[in-house]
């Protein structure tokens, strides 16, 4: 039985339909991603699922409890990392520990004796009595992250986890996320990082305009999607040298700006041909969730 | 749109939030008490004394007596409206701290009944520390007596924080909030009889004070100051009740639409 359902989700704001039809269905002990360009109505969709917010249709079913209407319950043994972090500004980090456990009808006998393991796990433990202020960007978000763990849920809530964070703090984040998962926790995560998805996700929904158009493992979107070999070539010439080889050398092929995308079955063909032509800069590399992203939903901005 | 009204549902589960703001007045509370305070006493220092020596008795006792009373009602009511309003808004709005809390098993009912009884404890504080300024000075008739205006204070606390929720639940930005004070809050201070009885407006205008809730507070608590039973005290326990209740699930409708829609 999953852990998370949903099906036929639906929410407008007038004439914006911004969830428009979405199913979703999580195993117990998933990393599943929710990915989407800007505005696709991934917040929406985290919020309906938490039941903060009231469908226009749908069923959700999370825990075994019916959402909305007892998602109450539900959001018991639920941790949420939300978009923007919303930490007590007022308080140290043991205090916003100590408050955010009471939300849960948590003793604070109970609330004290897990804070050290948090601590830990965020990698705060000489932080207890620093003020939310003094944190740095990573430290606030792995906080977060370790507030939303008070209640030892299972089933966690991320909205953008790591947007913000440089790569040592991306890193740190990941490897909290991988050690929850060993633990059997299941999670639910947003992201725009198609490498954080690819790392982190068994299988992971694209949603665009509110719809969802692919839903797979990433490895498994990637074979549907893309050919296995991609080669990036730059400079001015490129657009000539896709008249004259494009067809011939590449499955498919799109110029973007100054760089051409060549996809092939295998690259030999195209890399011999390159080495005649040392002007053209170019980068061969295995095909991403990056490309299957961009081939579904497009390369234009959407906000 | 209706469904937003359906009535608020209230449990012991707003105790948390209570706590959280508790805990957080807690630590700036000597600053946030001479804040709130010094404005109030003033006024009623500076007036009761310095406005007070060149009157006659009003209502038949020293002006700061009179004045006494209409500060304790005023105060209470500052108190609570600056709290639910200003601070009330910065942790619904900028801070997103209803967010985070609603992100746990608490509803919005929860979290706005915590910061309705918040208000209403805090500006208890400002009406009390009137009081022992009062007690202090000796104004009042009767100590005994004097006891019952802490029960009305809570009223009046749970009248203003329950009206200044709705406020809260539109406004777009801190700004708005000079709306409320300039059209409801500053007009009951000057109709309302805190500095002199209503009385002495003309007829109209004692119409309008005597809808105002402040009107009635001060009905209450003067009397109780000045050692007798309030006239009509369950028609004044009732209306600042009505204020503060139908202001509340107004409140909670209007917020529920903002927030969770
Ligand atoms: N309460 C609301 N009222 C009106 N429109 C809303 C509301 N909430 C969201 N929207 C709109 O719904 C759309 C989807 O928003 P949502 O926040 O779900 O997107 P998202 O996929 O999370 O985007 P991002 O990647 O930028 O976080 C946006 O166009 C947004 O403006
Ligand atoms: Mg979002």
């Amino acid at each position: 039985m999953p852990v998370l359902s949903a099906t036929n989700l639906r929410k407008s704001y007038g004439e914006l339909k911004v969830v428009a039809g979405v199913d979703i269905s999580i195993e117990k002990g998933e990393c599943f991603g929710l990915l989407g360009p800007n505005g696709a109505g991934k917040t929406t969709t985290l919020r309906l699922l938490l039941g903060l917010i009231e469908p226009d249709a749908g069923e959700i079913e999370m825990l075994g409890e019916p959402v909305p209407k007892q998602a109450r319950r539900a959001r018991l043994r639920v941790g949420v990392v939300p978009q923007m972090d919303n930490l007590d500004p007022d308080f140290t980090v043991h205090e916003n520990f100590m408050t955010y456990g009471r939300y849960f009808g948590l003793r604070d006998a109970e609330i004290a004796a897990r804070i050290p393991a948090l601590l830990d796990f965020a990698g705060l433990t000489n932080r207890a009595d620093a003020k939310i202020q003094a944190l740095s960007g990573g430290m606030k978000r792995r906080l977060t992250l370790a507030r939303a763990l008070v209640n030892d849920p299972d089933l966690i809530f991320l909205d953008e986890p790591t947007t913000g964070l440089d790569p040592q703090a991306r890193h740190l984040m990941w490897q909290g996320l991988r050690r929850l998962l060993s633990q059997g926790k299941t999670i639910i995560l947003t992201t725009h990082f198609m490498e954080e998805a690819e790392r982190l996700c068994d299988r992971l929904t694209i949603l665009d305009r509110g719809h969802v158009i692919a839903t797979g493992s990433p490895r498994a979107l990637i074979a549907q999607h893309i050919e296995p070999s991609v080669m990036e070539l730059y400079g001015e010439q490129v657009a000539g040298w896709g008249q004259q080889f494009g067809d011939q050398l590449c499955e498919r092929h799109e110029v973007v700006g100054e760089t051409l995308f060549c996809y092939s079955r295998d690259g030999e063909a195209l890399t011999e041909n390159l080495k005649t032509r040392p002007h053209l800069r170019y980068l061969h590399r295995p095909a991403n969730l990056e490309d299957v992203f961009l081939k579904l939903t497009g390369r234009d901005l959407r906000d | 749109m209706t469904h937003y009204f359906h009535l608020p549902q209230l449990s012991l589960r707003f105790i948390p939030v209570w706590r959280r703001n508790y805990l957080v007045w807690r630590k700036l509370a000597i600053p946030s008490m001479l804040g709130n305070l010094a404005d109030p006493m003033l006024y009623m220092l500076g007036l009761g004394f310095g406005l007070g020596s060149l009157l006659p008795d009003v209502a038949g006792v020293p002006y700061i007596t009179f004045l006494a009373a209409g500060t304790i009602a005023y105060s209470t009511m500052n108190s609570a409206t600056f709290e639910v309003l200003y601070s009330g808004f910065s942790r619904m709005h900028v801070q997103k701290t209803w967010d985070a809390i609603m992100n746990t098993p608490m509803t919005l009912d929860d979290v706005m009944l915590g910061e309705l009884t918040w208000a209403a404890s805090k500006s208890l504080l400002s009406g009390i520390a009137i009081l022992l300024i009062i007690w202090v000075m000796g104004l009042q008739a009767s100590f005994w007596m004097t006891l019952w205006i802490i029960p009305v204070v809570i009223l009046i606390g749970f009248c203003f924080s329950g009206m200044g929720l709705v406020m809260n639940a539109i406004s777009p930005s801190y700004d708005f909030f000079l709306y409320y004070f300039t059209l409801v809050i500053t007009p009951m201070v000057l109709l309302c009889g805190v500095f002199f009885p209503v009385s002495q407006l003309p007829a109209w205008l004692q119409t309008v004070s005597s809808i105002l809730p402040l009107t009635h507070a001060i009905d209450l608590v003067r009397p109780l100051m000045l050692g007798v039973t309030p006239n009509q005290a369950w028609l004044h326990v009732l209306v600042l009740l009505a204020y503060g209740a139908v202001g509340f699930y107004l409140a909670l409708g209007l917020t529920r639409r903002r927030l969770l829609s």
